[in-house]
């Protein structure tokens, strides 16, 4: 079953489209949405939530529509944290908690205040006293104290160091420690969605680029820096993307396309994706 | 149990943990009916993808390694270890049987190989 479904999805704003979007989360999985500021990340997530109708196409969570009326319910069991959505400044964590139990059936003091505990918030004081990591732990500890089975996240690990975002990371692999629990979470951090995804999604300029898993990504796809001369005896089959150097040529390749005369180089996912969003360098 | 999963290294992390788990059973550090992690929590603890993970259980299992229960999870078949190192073994002959077809080729003797042996496993 796929806790998340989005069928031939088209969304038009005046200068932006999102075209024809369709992919799927199997239940019990990760999937990172990569894609640059604008790529159409928010306005996919947006539409799942129900937040904004599409043009066209459907989209279903835990096989029901969202525009039917189960959906409703059915947001009980989906936490959401948005960038920059956040709680009004002038509560605290107790004041939160408060809120959440009058929203949420399944609210669960004793998680949100084990989640405090953890990410190390401080009782009593104001949130428009808050750092910005501190902020988006909050709304992570609310987000999972309802007992969701899915996690959407956009931009959740953004702005925030490299410590509390691994710290952030951690607790979203931990959750998935359940074969009911599902993430998705959108970002523009590649090296974070490599760090824990099981799948990637790639948006570019409202278009879906790619939808695969993150180990066949890195398995089939590698750099090679070629000279000219080498560049010329690549396979044309091979080649996906090339960059022109001052010095010869930067290839993104198909591994399996290249003999051993070809030297791949360690390959991130993050290569991957800068590479196949240069459409002009094909 | 003891795995290692790097990225520095050019096989396909499937391919790591399938060898390394073969291994361990090959070489009796995972008994016969022992129970394996959850490919949930293995994958969890190695922090690699769940799918991947998935793919290396499934082959274990496709070639009589390990058989899962449902509901329950994945243990160590009850196989011949005996019959899986005799396959090592046979295996090896094969290799040294090629090493000295080639050797003969360049005049080496066998006290030449060995001395190469030694050196090489010097090398760890």
């Amino acid at each position: 079953m796929n806790a998340i479904e989005l069928n031939n999805v088209t969304k038009s704003y005046p200068g932006f489209t999102l075209d024809n979007v369709s992919f799927s989360l199997p239940t019990g999985t990760i999937m990172g949405l990569v894609g640059e500021n604008g790529a159409g990340k928010s306005t996919a997530i947006k539409l799942i939530m129900n937040a904004i109708k599409p043009d066209s196409g459907s989209i279903s969570v835990f096989g029901v529509s969202n525009r039917s009326s189960e959906f409703t319910k059915l947001k009980q069991n989906i936490g959401v944290v948005l960038d920059e959505a956040c709680f009004p400044g002038i509560l605290n964590t107790d004041d939160i908690d408060k809120i959440m139990k009058a929203t949420y059936i399944n609210w669960d003091r004793d998680a949100y205040e084990k989640y405090i505990k953890h990410f190390d918030l401080p009782r009593g004081k104001k949130i428009q006293d808050f750092s910005r990591g501190m902020k988006m732990k909050l709304a992570i500890a609310a987000a999972l104290s309802h007992h969701p089975e899915l996690l959407i996240l956009d931009e959740a690990t953004s702005g925030l160091d490299p410590m509390i975002r691994d710290e952030i990371l951690d607790v979203f692999n931990d959750f998935t420690r359940d074969e009911g629990h599902s993430v998705l979470l959108s970002s523009h951090i590649i090296s974070d969605l490599e760090k824990i995804c099981d799948y990637i999604t790639f948006l570019h300029k409202g278009k879906l680029m790619l939808c695969e898993e993150k180990d066949v990504l890195l398995d089939k796809y590698a750099v090679v820096k070629l000279s000219r001369e080498n560049f010329s005896a690549l396979p044309e089959d091979a080649l996906i993307r090339r960059k022109e150097t001052s010095y010869g040529y930067d290839a993104l390749v198909l591994k399996n396309k290249i003999n051993s005369a070809f030297t791949p180089e360690v390959t991130s996912l993050e290569d991957i994706i800068l590479f196949m969003a240069k459409e002009e360098n094909k | 149990m003891e795995i290692i999963i790097s990225n520095a290294n050019n096989q396909p992390i499937y391919e790591q943990i399938y060898t390394q788990i073969k291994s361990l059973i090959i070489s009796g550090s995972l008994k016969e009916g022992e129970l394996l992690p959850s490919i949930r929590n293995l994958a969890k603890d190695l922090r690699i993808s769940v799918i991947t993970t998935k793919r290396a259980y499934d082959e274990l299992e496709k070639d009589g390694y390990i058989y899962s229960v449902a509901g329950r999870g994945s243990y160590v078949a009850e196989k011949n270890i005996e019959l899986m190192q005799e396959a090592n073994l046979k295996e090896i002959e094969e290799h040294i049987r090629a090493i000295m077809q080639l050797a003969s080729s360049c005049n080496l003797t066998t006290d030449n190989i060995i001395e190469m042996v030694k050196l090489i496993s010097e090398e760890g």
